[in-house]
């Protein structure tokens, strides 16, 4: 739940105990104590799956490790790398997998993206199973030549000869709160594009651990990022066993019959309160959809869906232009168009850089979607 | 600065010609492996810095690259085959002389048939291996043929050493059902799984850093393998020929990298792609084993690989090797290279420092193991075997217009279903206006 900023005075010794970066001094003994703005989302924890075994409470990052874990124990070929990765990687996702398994399995790169992409390339091409990180989506580009030249076409242009298949490039994205232009984007698009690639986003801890282990053993090359908002903030029963989710499923996260919603990762979040908001403020009941696999993605069920409300939304934290919601807007449009109520709306990002203290006025937040709901419902 | 590429400057040619050095085993690494035997505590802030012990001047001093420190190049035998060093002649059985020389002969046979059957429209694109022939030859047998190999594209001569057929050059060239990848790429980007030879992709030095990894992989599922990694002088300025020597260099990768330092990247000469001292110079930046050598000798490329190789696995590290050699031929099909050099240039090369006369030289001078009857047969044998493949690979169908969708991932996403429905539907309907006989049936 978002709060506004809450501001208080404090005087004297009420701010020793205060973080630094929380205090504005207005005068010789007095401080003003800003927060900043909490997170645009409520997180909606999922159950476990039924038949997963027991669970343990496991944050997205915990998660992570968890599968990484999983499957360096199983597959001795199983490599794990990337910049920072040994001491436990800068969002511990990594921590103590250095410990378990060695240094030559789990270690530090040096700081090359496309040293990182192209090693993992070949290390999968020889036959290992390859997790590799990125630290930030913001900094793939620099593999941007590896992973849609090389990486999505290995398989194709050799006849199946040679392929990479066993690799993994998972990186952290998306809006943080205070990330700006280089620590908040999720570059999916870029790479929609690249067939041969598969991309995924996960929505919670429950769905990461499965879903990353399901790319680690698919046999295509699979770009894995993950929300870091939801690193810390988002926490599960998870299982602790080994267990994989479909790739290329999307999944229905709440039923509904008027609006159809679509997104993927943190969004998801905020569409399911933005649903539940519908519902108690208008009377309008909303179908959410976590698309899940960007690449390929689930065309029958999101069109099964747009067919049986007629108003579709998507929407997702990247910019509106060339992003993935045109995609799947115009799928919609071509498959459904008989069906449709209304033209489909997208709420994205705006067309610019992701700003820092901006950040409020460019997200796709619940308000835009809500207004959206209305939109489609009024057309 | 830069190394003996300057177009007709004689005077640089013949610092390049003077500067030989003929060394080989233990004699050549003078280079010691980067690793600090000072105690932690001797030098802690050392350690931390630059992972070893510091040393202090006192005089302010620029290191200045200068022409005459130029690492030498090592060659076995001189421009007229004769051996400089008899320590340094491998004596190669001669079995193995032969079916490296026949190896050559086939390699520029099959070259200038290919590159004829482009000019003619046979088909779309080909570049030749023109005066590379030793630099392929000569490392690939140094090789395991497990070894895995990461080319650039003019690397034939290796696919030839490892029994690629003429059958199979030619059906990818001509992308005909046989080629495994179903004609999807521009002719030569050969591969073969069977002869661990990585397919050829366009992107240049993209292999470079996957060379990295595959050895890095390799080392730790098929010990006592290697794994070589191709590319031009100008593929080393990218950015991924940095990235590869680092990693391989930090990460104990066994991968040799053998640069063909062939004059020029298109029209682009060395000395506009570098200014120190050539690709070799870069090694010992990296910590990595460098040498220089002759790539038109190919008992000196034999040699250098060899060597190479027992380094990187046994001692678990990369290898440079810079070849020089010149780029006889054009850059591809596409290219007249006479719009940006002196053809006299080219006859001088031809002439002067020509891989097959001088390897020819030593087979019948210096082990009078050949002759020039047998190698007249040789010509002939080469260009029958190579015009009967061609004759056989130009008749057969093309593939399947159906295949376009395979392979792109492991099996066939709906989408991908959709799209082949909708490209066989329309093709049902304008059939008339596509080269459908010239395919297999949709």
């Amino acid at each position: 739940m978002a709060t506004h900023n809450l501001t208080r005075v404090v005087t004297g010794l009420a701010k020793k105990n205060l973080p630094a970066c929380l205090l504005k001094r207005t005068s010789i003994n007095s401080f003003v104590v800003t927060k900043r703005h909490a997170t645009h989302f409520k997180f909606y924890p999922d159950p476990p799956p039924i038949d997963c075994g027991p669970t343990e409470k496991m944050n997205l990052f915990q998660s992570l490790t968890s599968a990484m874990d999983i499957s360096l124990s199983s597959d001795p070929t199983t490599l794990v790398f990337g910049e920072d990765v040994a001491f436990g990687g800068v969002f511990r996702c990594t921590v103590d997998l250095k410990e378990k398994y060695g240094q030559d399995r789990v270690f530090n790169t040096p700081l090359c993206e496309q040293g990182i992409a192209g090693f993992a390339i070949g290390a999968a091409v020889a036959g290992s199973t390859v997790v590799a990180e990125m630290q930030f989506a913001d900094y793939i580009f620099p593999a941007f030549d590896q992973i849609v030249n090389e990486a999505a076409k290995y398989r194709y242009r050799s006849g199946g000869l040679f392929e990479c298949g066993k690799l993994t490039i998972r990186s952290p994205c998306g809006v943080v709160g205070h990330g700006g232009l280089y620590h908040s984007q999720t570059p999916e698009a870029h790479f929609a594009h690249a067939a041969g690639l598969k991309i995924v986003i996960p929505r919670s801890p429950i769905q990461a651990k499965g879903l990353l282990l399901a790319c680690v053993r698919d046999d295509n090359p699979c770009l894995f990022f993950e929300p870091k908002i939801l690193y810390r903030a988002a926490e599960e029963d998870v299982p602790v066993g080994d267990y994989t989710l479909p790739l290329g499923k999307a999944e229905v996260v709440r039923l509904g019959h008027d609006v159809t919603m679509i997104g993927y990762g943190t969004q998801v979040h905020v569409l399911k309160e933005v649903a539940e908001m519908a519902h108690d403020e208008l009377g309008i009941s909303c179908e959410v959809i976590d698309l899940v696999t960007i690449t390929p993605w689930d065309e029958e069920a999101v069109c099964k869906s747009a067919a049986k409300t007629g108003r579709v939304i998507v929407s997702h934290e990247s910019s509106l232009t060339g992003g993935f919601a045109a995609e799947i807007a115009s799928t919609i449009q071509k498959e459904c168009f008989l069906n449709l109520e209304a033209p489909v709306e997208r709420v994205c990002g705006y067309d610019t850089p992701f700003p820092h203290i901006l950040e409020p006025y460019f997200i796709p937040d619940k308000w835009r979607c809500f207004e959206a709901v209305k939109n489609v419902t009024n057309y | 600065m830069s190394v003996g590429r300057f177009i007709n400057c004689a005077a640089i040619k013949a610092a390049y010609v003077s500067s030989f050095r003929q060394t080989f085993h233990g004699a050549a690494i003078s280079a010691v492996r980067y690793k600090s035997t000072t105690p932690q505590s001797e030098d802690p802030l050392g350690m931390k810095i630059i992972g070893g012990p510091r040393s202090f001047i006192n005089k302010l001093e620029f290191l200045e690259p200068k022409l005459e420190d130029a690492i030498p190049i090592y060659r076995v035998y001189d421009t007229e085959g004769k051996i400089l060093d008899g320590t340094q002649d491998p004596k190669l059985s001669e079995d193995v002389l032969h079916q490296m020389y026949h190896s050559m002969i086939m390699l520029n046979t099959m070259d200038e048939v290919m590159y004829s059957a482009q000019r003619q429209g046979r088909i779309s694109f080909y570049m030749t291996n023109y005066g590379e022939e030793a630099s392929h030859i000569g490392s690939a047998a140094a090789l395991d043929n497990r070894d895995l190999v990461f080319g650039q594209y003019r690397e034939a001569g290796v696919l030839v050493w490892r029994g690629f057929t003429l059958d199979e050059f030619m059906d990818q060239c001509y992308a005909n059902v046989n080629d495994p990848a179903a004609g999807k790429q521009m002719p030569v980007h050969y591969g073969s799984r069977d002869l661990n030879f990585v397919t050829i992709s366009s992107p240049l030095a993209t292999q470079m850093p996957q060379a990295s990894g595959a050895a890095y992989a390799l080392k730790r599922t098929h010990p006592g393998l290697c794994v070589i990694c191709y590319f031009g002088e100008g593929a080393a300025s990218e950015g991924d020929a940095h990235a590869a020597f680092n990693f391989a260099a930090t990460l104990d990768a066994p991968c040799l990298f053998f640069c063909r330092n062939n004059g020029y990247a298109i029209s682009t000469p060395a000395h506009e792609q570098y200014r120190g001292d050539g690709i070799a110079a870069r090694g010992s930046g990296y910590g990595m084993i460098t040498i220089r050598i002759d790539g038109n000798d190919v008992l000196a490329v034999y040699n250098a690989t060899k060597k190479a190789r027992q380094i990187a696995i046994e001692e678990s590290r990369p290898v440079l090797i810079e070849a020089m050699t010149y780029r006889v031929g054009h850059h591809s099909t596409s290219d007249d290279s006479t719009a940006y050099r002196a053809k006299k240039e080219i006859e001088e090369w031809t002439s002067g420092d020509n891989p097959i006369n001088r390897f020819k030289f030593y087979l019948i001078n210096e082990r009078q193991c050949w002759d020039e009857e047998r190698d007249k047969a040789l010509a002939a044998e080469c260009k029958k075997q190579v015009l009967k493949a061609f004759t056989a690979s130009e008749k057969r169908k093309k593939p399947s217009p159906s295949l376009l969708f395979t392979d792109v991932y492991d099996d066939l996403p709906p989408n991908l279903v959709k799209q082949r429905q909708e490209m066989v539907d329309h093709l049902g309907k304008y059939s008339k206006h596509y080269p459908l006989d010239d395919h297999e049936p949709v």
